[in-house]
């Protein structure tokens, strides 16, 4: 736990460090993050000769987790990146700031390899309660404290939920170990009582609120909007990362012979979510708005791949997560350049005429919406793709006709934005800033990620398939 | 031989070449941009040399495993791809070489995206893997969206929108189609695949067997896509709003080649897959595309519009395309692949011609003009050659391709004939009375009396296209040779695989088409 190590020792360092060099606990954190990515590596060496577990049990190390913690971490490192210049430019360059992002990525790396339902409360509460404070950064913005209360409050409701549904299985099955639990229903199935069904609809209530999806996400766009935008950056990314990890090992591994009636829950939170998602987005016209629905439209379209229920599942919903990081982190960041001070600059029009004047940065943000859209030769379209294949190879046919109709409307809302940015005239009014170096090497991360999975897909989608067969699901 | 992959790629070189050019370099960015063009159009005429005529299967073909088993980078052309390639490469210079003054501001944008198209649709006609296609078949829709809303005219925003969601909405069910068809493929024991040619064999040979009522939803939905890209009525709604609002090179390229993408996809992909439903849709079909001749006609008519007329004209003519193809017969989709041509060509002329009046004059409106014979009677006299060959007059080229369509209709089913025959008749009224309109008469105009002639640009532009349609009108052989061993194949396949489907014994159809249940084993 690398990323606690450096988080503890920014906080140690940071009551020593002068204002103005605040800065340099940020490269602190970022160098964390590399060494914390680089220690994946001798992790997985371990789960290959050993065997996963650690901690008595409670943590499964297997590639899986090591995948999903990969992609956390990945996305929490170009966040760091791209924070240093916004939080310069609003007055907040805080310590606190970059230990608080690596404990919530330590957090949800906890989340992602709890192999005990415990352990992933533990792990969900630790990334959470990070995020909560994170939400609320801007403390002399009012909208920011609002977003971060309402996170809070209704995260706590959600955790609760959760932490019931929990005792409600363990009620049902007297373990909360997930290897044992799937061993459990194996003698008395799941279906036999309402017990363990009723504790698996509220253990989604509770995780379903974290992934934003419907009727769930109310809270999402208020937060999102809310919240400093690099913070939004990593709410939409890897948060959700995590929890739809924890969520396959209870669905699929615990959960796994009651798998044709938590389907149906599946099913229509997948289709209101995405649709909701969608059609709220059409009439957006604050930039940040309109990505938070769109957030919540693919936290839809990752459902539907959620609900094919095999393991080729599992790996298009691996892929997906992975790419769909790297597009929303990269728009995400754009949006937090753009914005200007005080975030001021977050309606589509003051996004116009960008494509004359910040060339490259219109460029990278059009690839990240056309990512987002699903269109060929990005890594957004082979994440549907591969999400539309699994579920189709399940006879799932309505949800992907539905999830194909949702890509196009989606269409229409990311096309305004490149509208604006190229048809349209640029205000007169402001120049929009440069973009730092930080942000330049971040947001060039996110476009080279988004094309390499659009084209090459193949490493990559091995990588999820190996990840999803060291699950235990037989 | 990497003939194919250079010839999809080679713009997309060129747009790199452009990309380091700084945005003054206005003349330059031009030039180089035409001369990878013509580059270009002169490598793809080494398809021509290479072609073999009496291979009925795939030339020039590269294979290469791409995504996983079942996505591989699969390339190959036949007498049907090989002319609209040749088409593409050859209008996209014209359509630079036209853009040439009236493209000013962001130039650079302009000829990448052009580019960028030419590698969208050269991919589209070349790719024989179902997910490449796809890739290719939405790819060059950005290009094209942004040719619209960026250098197009007023109501571009608006006609740029429709024309992407419009047909977006059409291939995403195709989209679905395409992975349905995936899954079948797999049912018959070997691993799934998205490759057209394995898909073929597979149905042919009698390893898969598909549902009749599956077999329509896939042929409808891979229809629907196409019909929305030709367009058949009533899908033709986005067409004139996004023909008439494109700058001069777009409706080019969009009436000249992408139109045909549409006839294309239903020559390659709805006729010899699902070859029963397409028996069964046909009647419909063919009611749908007479419509389309007469009402296209008939609305072309009545525009005061003159670039929104010529727009409806290629509704009109595109009925024709898509009536000789569903006649099933050689004849009829002989001249269905030869009318594509043709059309390219003609109403790409006269995409040109009413560019160079707008050009002068910054209308489309035709009571702006008249009388124009008098102060430009070159550019006239090139608009009337150019209308008469777009009204099938012998022996331009646009005859051969309607005789050969009415003939083979003729032989399938009288009625749609006469039918159409009628149109042929309405083509002549509109085109000839909106001609009468603008060029013959007194100058009504005081602006027009001072207006140029055409340039030597411009006349270069239609010396070329007059050539091209008179050659195309006498020496047709030059191109039905090659294009008759594949016109033979797409039917020969049709029969064979819906006597391969027919096979099948009536039990087993809704059994085949379901693949056993996969579920997470406990």
């Amino acid at each position: 736990m690398f990323l606690c190590l450096f988080g503890i020792a920014i906080m140690l360092i940071d009551p020593f460090v002068s204002k103005s060099r605040q800065r340099v606990l940020g490269w602190i954190a970022f160098v964390g993050t590399l060494v914390a990515l680089h220690g994946l590596i001798p992790m997985a060496h371990v789960a290959a000769e050993v065997g996963p577990s650690g901690y008595g049990g409670l943590i499964s190390a297997d590639y899986f987790s090591i995948f999903v913690q990969a992609v956390v971490i990945l996305a929490a490192a170009l966040i760091i990146l791209g924070s240093f210049d916004y939080l310069d430019r609003e007055g907040i360059q805080r310590g606190e700031y970059y230990a608080l992002i690596l404990f919530a990525a330590a957090g949800m790396g906890i989340l992602a390899s709890a192999n005990e339902l415990v352990t992933a409360f533990i792990g969900l509460e630790i990334s959470s309660i990070s995020t909560y404070i994170l939400a609320g950064f801007r403390h002399h913005v009012p909208k920011s404290n609002e977003a971060s209360l309402k996170y809070f409050i209704l995260g706590s409701f959600a955790t609760a939920f959760f932490l019931y549904g929990i005792a409600m299985v363990y009620g049902a099955t007297g373990t909360t170990h997930i290897d044992l639990i799937q061993t459990a229903f194996q003698v008395s199935p799941a279906t036999s009582t309402a017990l363990p069904m009723v504790g698996l609809a509220l253990i989604f209530v509770g995780l379903g609120f974290k992934v934003v999806a419907a009727p769930f996400q109310i809270y999402a766009p208020d937060v999102y909007e809310g919240a400093p935008t690099p913070v939004t950056a990593l709410l939409a990314s890897a948060p959700k990362v995590a929890t739809f990890a924890v969520m396959i090992r209870i669905f699929y591994v615990a959960f796994g012979s009651a798998s044709p009636v938590w389907l149906w829950m599946v099913w229509v939170s997948a289709a209101l979510t995405m649709t909701v998602g969608n059609l709220c987005a059409l009439v957006q016209n604050n930039v940040k708005r309109m990505l938070a629905y769109s957030s919540i439209a693919h936290a839809g379209y990752i459902l539907v791949a959620f609900a094919a229920g095999t393991d080729i599942g599992i790996a298009a919903i691996l892929f997906y997560l992975a790419a769909y990081s790297f597009m929303k982190v990269g728009a995400f960041l754009v949006v937090t350049h753009l914005g200007q001070q005080d975030e001021k600059r977050l309606n589509i029009k003051d996004y116009a005429g960008l494509g004359v004047r910040q060339p490259v940065v219109a460029a990278g943000f059009s690839l990240f919406l056309l990512s987002l859209l699903g269109l060929p030769a990005t890594g957004g379209f082979l994440g549907k793709f591969f999400a539309f294949q699994a579920t189709l190879d399940s006879r799932i046919v309505w949800l992907v006709v539905i999830a194909a109709l949702n890509s196009v409307v989606g269409a229409y809302y990311y096309l305004r934005v490149i509208i604006s940015m190229y048809f349209w005239k640029p205000s007169e009014d402001y120049m929009p800033a440069p973009v730092g170096s930080a942000m330049t090497f971040a947001l060039a991360v996110a476009v080279v990620g988004t094309l390499y999975l659009g084209l090459f897909p193949s490493r990559l989608l091995d990588l999820a398939r190996v990840a999803a067969d060291s699950l235990s699901l037989r | 031989m990497l003939l194919l992959t250079v010839i999809t790629f080679l713009p997309l070189l060129s747009v790199a070449a452009l990309l380091m050019l700084r945005a003054e370099d206005d003349i330059w960015i031009r030039r180089i941009a035409l001369a990878a063009s013509i580059a270009e159009f002169g490598i793809s005429l080494f398809l021509l040399r290479g072609f073999d005529l009496s291979r009925t299967d795939y030339q020039f073909t590269e294979y290469h495993a791409w995504i996983g088993d079942a996505i591989h980078y699969h390339l190959g052309i036949d007498g049907i791809s090989l002319f609209l390639i040749i088409l593409t490469t050859f209008l996209t210079p014209i359509a630079i070489l036209a853009s040439w003054e009236s493209i000013h501001e962001q130039a650079k944008g302009f000829f990448i995206s052009l580019l960028i198209l030419e590698t969208g649709i050269i991919g589209v006609f070349v790719s024989l893997d179902l997910f490449l296609f796809f890739v290719f078949w939405e790819v060059m829709l950005i290009p094209m969206y942004f040719i619209i809303g960026i250098w197009g005219h007023e109501n571009r925003i608006y006609a740029a929108v429709k024309f992407i969601l419009y047909t977006m909405f059409g291939s995403i069910l195709m989209l679905v189609a395409i992975l349905w068809l995936y899954n079948l493929s797999g049912s018959g024991g070997s691993p799934g695949t998205f490759d057209l040619v394995d898909i073929q064999r597979r149905l042919q040979v009698g390893d898969i067997s598909v549902s009749s009522s599956v077999e329509m939803l896939l042929f409808c939905a891979f229809f629907l896509a196409f019909a929305i890209k030709v367009p058949l009525f009533p899908f033709h709604t986005w067409l004139p709003d996004a023909h008439t609002d494109a700058p001069t090179a777009g409706s080019v390229i969009l009436a000249g080649v992408m139109l045909k993408l549409g006839t294309y996809g239903m020559l390659r992909f709805c006729l010899p897959l699902f070859p029963n439903a397409a028996h069964r849709a046909a009647p419909y079909i063919g009611v749908l595309a007479i419509i389309g001749i007469v009402y296209g006609a008939l609305v072309a008519t009545v525009q005061t519009d003159l670039k929104r007329l010529v727009a409806y004209t290629s509704v009109s003519h595109l009925g024709f395309v898509v009536l000789g193809i569903f006649a099933f017969n050689t004849t009829a989709i002989q001249g269905a692949i030869y009318q594509m041509l043709n059309h390219g060509i003609s109403t790409g002329a006269l995409f040109l011609c009413v560019g160079m009046l707008y050009d002068r004059r910054h209308t489309h409106e035709i009571k702006e003009y008249g009388g124009l014979a008098t102060p430009m009677p070159v550019l006239m006299a090139f608009f009337l050659f150019v209308a008469l060959s777009s009204l099938a007059l012998p022996p331009l080229n646009g005859f051969i391709g309607e005789f050969l369509i009415l003939v083979g209709v003729f032989l399938t089913n009288h009625a749609w004939a006469a039918w159409a025959t009628s149109g042929s008749v309405l083509s002549a009224i509109y085109l000839l009375w909106a001609y009468q309109r603008v060029g013959f008469g007194e100058v009504t105009v005081e602006k027009n009396k001072t207006l140029p002639d055409a340039s030597r640009r411009e006349i270069a532009i239609l010396v070329t296209m007059s050539a091209v349609i008179i050659l195309m009108g006498v020496a047709s052989p030059l191109f039905t040779q090659r294009m008759a061993a594949s016109t033979d194949n797409v039917l020969q396949q049709m029969d064979r695989t819906a006597s391969a489907l027919r096979r099948a014994p009536l039990g087993s159809h809704a059994v085949a088409a379901e693949l056993p249940e996969r579920r997470v084993q406990p």
